[in-house]
């Protein structure tokens, strides 16, 4: 019809005659309909833009120091000896305390709040407490640690005032995770349990926790990698930047991946400033890794009701 | 956890059903109470967080009063002549959060409008989840980008630009928080109904005119909401200002000098040699609460929002 007026006016010959058209205008107003689609989309092409040149200059800066003493070697002042190998351990151990602390309280308090807990002032209390820890910065729960596990506890700068803090801050987004995967558990199954005799705890045990078990487990190595990827609490605890040993046991001081890059890109040379690249790449892959296995565990666990 | 498995005890107590029966009792609400302890961690969590700092902030205050804290406009707790104004950290704080909002809200919005209204579903799924990997990088990346990447870049640009400076920092930060803008904004925009856009289109109205002037309009708490969440982000990243904004607080807008943030006061604080029981030290417990102050009445208010203007349709 557009098209029809528009043939129509060009050969009356006058543009002008027809400049306020209802036509003219309806095609005025899809022009910048168009324009501001075009500019929705760029806004998501500056995101993704941003994360391509992001990933390829980490890649092509530290492509060079991706090599074996990276892995191997403990920190120096020498960038040609200096290697990831105790913040690795770190890493690795620190892992496995806060998944050892955040799993288990986290999904106990999933379970009270979804096959327990009554609509009353203190659940409503421990909802809303929840959705604003995920709000507290990270540093916050770092002063937190110093406060509370490195000084009042006496734990010291140790590997275990680093996980309980970490444990702390992830442990929102496990109980989040948890609520919801034991929330897609329909309550058929629980009253088929019943039904044969079951106790509230056998029929969550037996059957509610078996099927929520993916989502659950999906949501921890998720939270789990947020808290790989942490910093600035375990800068305020303390966890030193040279640690020249391998940590044996929990109560030892320790340093994490992050905490080795950010200390260098401190450092002015450009060569720790291209380690710090190849830490970065060596950090995103083990991410990507625990973000890979919670996508393969959704999908092996999806269960369709 | 420590569980008892009572289906495997059961067996051998059969004989006496109503013992048997008595201590599954108990067990259950053994486990009631444990998985209750569970629950309240998260309560101790804050509660713990407002002891710690309020223990050492009212330490800092018996030396400091909180007239030279709000008062005076000079942060030098590290230098021989200590001045405790805590305003240099507050405006370099703020400096870097409007940068990254500016940053990050128009785009967030935009992106949320693509996603909920022009995108097809297929197109939607591949978008989202590599927007939202910008939500999952470490901010200590986004710092090395910052500081190696952006700056000198900035420094093509703007001649004057300094190593350290807030420009960088409130870019990157803008980008970071961008996933969490158009995420929260875009569930805030499908919850509107069809049927308003579609009486919108019934009525002659271009896509355009349907998204800006009725959608968004019709989603605008849930959009407020994930404003000031964002902000409240922004204003708590640590590694990204602590790497690329620089430590020098003062008073200034603006963008291209270096600053200090709240945030990376505390870190420069913990990396240094500060004496643990010292008065200077004392100052990141003070400057942390009246961070978590902030953020925490942002949350409350996102909340608030969410929950007080919520429109319910259907």
């Amino acid at each position: 019809m557009t098209n029809d007026a528009r043939t129509l006016a060009d050969q009356i010959g006058g543009e002008q005659l027809f400049a306020n058209s209802p036509d003219q205008q309806l095609q005025r107003r899809h022009h910048i309909g168009r324009i501001f689609e075009i500019l929705a989309i760029t806004a998501i092409l500056i995101g993704i833009v941003f994360l391509i040149v992001l990933l390829v200059d980490v890649v092509v800066n530290g492509l060079s120091w991706l090599r074996p003493q990276l892995f191997t070697e403990f920190p120096s002042r020498f960038p040609d000896r200096a290697g990831l190998r105790s913040a690795l351990f770190g890493t690795a151990w620190l892992l496995v305390l806060t998944a050892l602390f955040a799993f288990p309280v986290g999904i106990g308090a999933a379970i009270y709040l979804e096959e327990y807990s009554r609509k009353n002032w203190f659940t409503q209390l421990i909802e809303i407490n929840i959705a604003n820890l995920a709000g507290v910065p990270s540093i916050i729960y770092g002063l937190l640690g110093l406060g509370l596990f490195v000084r009042q506890l006496g734990l010291g700068r140790s590997l275990m005032a680093g996980a309980l803090t970490m444990a702390l801050l992830v442990m929102p987004v496990v109980i989040v995770a948890g609520r919801e995967a034991i929330r897609a558990v329909p309550s058929s199954i629980r009253e088929a349990a019943y039904g044969l005799g079951a106790t509230h705890w056998q029929v969550i045990w037996a059957h509610v926790l078996p099927m929520s078990l993916g989502g659950i487990l999906t949501g921890t190595i998720l939270a789990l990698s947020r808290a790989i990827g942490e910093t600035a609490p375990l800068i305020t605890i303390g966890a030193l930047t040279f640690i020249a040993f391998d940590p044996r046991g929990p109560f030892d001081i320790f340093t994490v991946l992050p905490i080795q890059i950010f200390n260098w890109i401190s450092l002015p040379q450009q060569e720790f400033h291209d380690l710090a690249a190849a830490g970065i790449v060596v950090l995103l892959f083990i991410l990507l890794s625990m973000n890979s296995l919670a996508i393969y565990l959704r999908g092996r666990f999806q269960q369709r009701w | 956890m420590a569980v008892t498995d009572f289906r495997s005890q059961a067996p051998q107590q059969n004989h006496d059903l109503g013992a048997s029966k008595q201590r599954r009792a108990l067990g259950e609400r053994l486990i009631q109470i444990v998985l209750f302890a569970c629950a309240v961690v998260s309560i101790g969590t804050t509660i713990g967080i407002i002891l710690v700092l309020l223990q050492e902030t009212v330490l800092f205050f018996q030396e400091v009063s909180l007239l030279e804290f709000f008062g005076d406009t000079r942060w030098t707790p590290l230098f021989a002549s200590q001045r405790f104004g805590v305003w240099p950290l507050v405006t370099g704080t703020i400096l870097v959060a409007v940068g990254a909002m500016v940053v990050a809200l128009p785009l967030g919005l935009l992106a949320a409008i693509y996603l909920s209204e022009y995108a097809s579903p297929s197109v939607r799924r591949t978008l989202k989840p590599i927007l939202e990997i910008l939500a999952g990088i470490p901010t200590v990346v986004y710092g090395y980008f910052a500081l190696t990447f952006v700056t000198p870049l900035l420094k093509q640009f703007f001649p004057g630009t300094q190593t350290f400076n807030a420009l960088s920092a409130s870019l990157v930060t803008g980008i970071m928080i961008l996933p969490t803008v158009a995420s929260i904004s875009e569930d805030a925009l499908s919850a509107v109904p069809r049927s308003l856009r579609e009486a919108a289109y019934g009525l002659g109205a271009t896509p355009f005119e349907v998204a800006t002037r009725i959608v968004v309009p019709a989603a605008l708490s849930g959009i407020s909401a994930a404003f000031i969440l964002a902000i409240s982000r922004a204003i708590g990243e640590t590694m990204i200002v602590a790497i690329a904004a620089g430590q020098q607080p003062k008073i200034t807008f603006n963008p291209l000098e270096s600053i200090e943030t709240m945030t990376a006061y505390i870190v420069q604080v913990s990396l240094g040699d500060t004496p643990q029981q010292s008065l200077a030290y004392k100052t990141i417990f003070a400057v942390g609460m009246l961070l978590f102050v902030m953020t925490f009445v942002l949350n409350l208010v996102s909340h608030w929002i969410t929950r007080r203007y919520r429109e319910v349709y259907e």
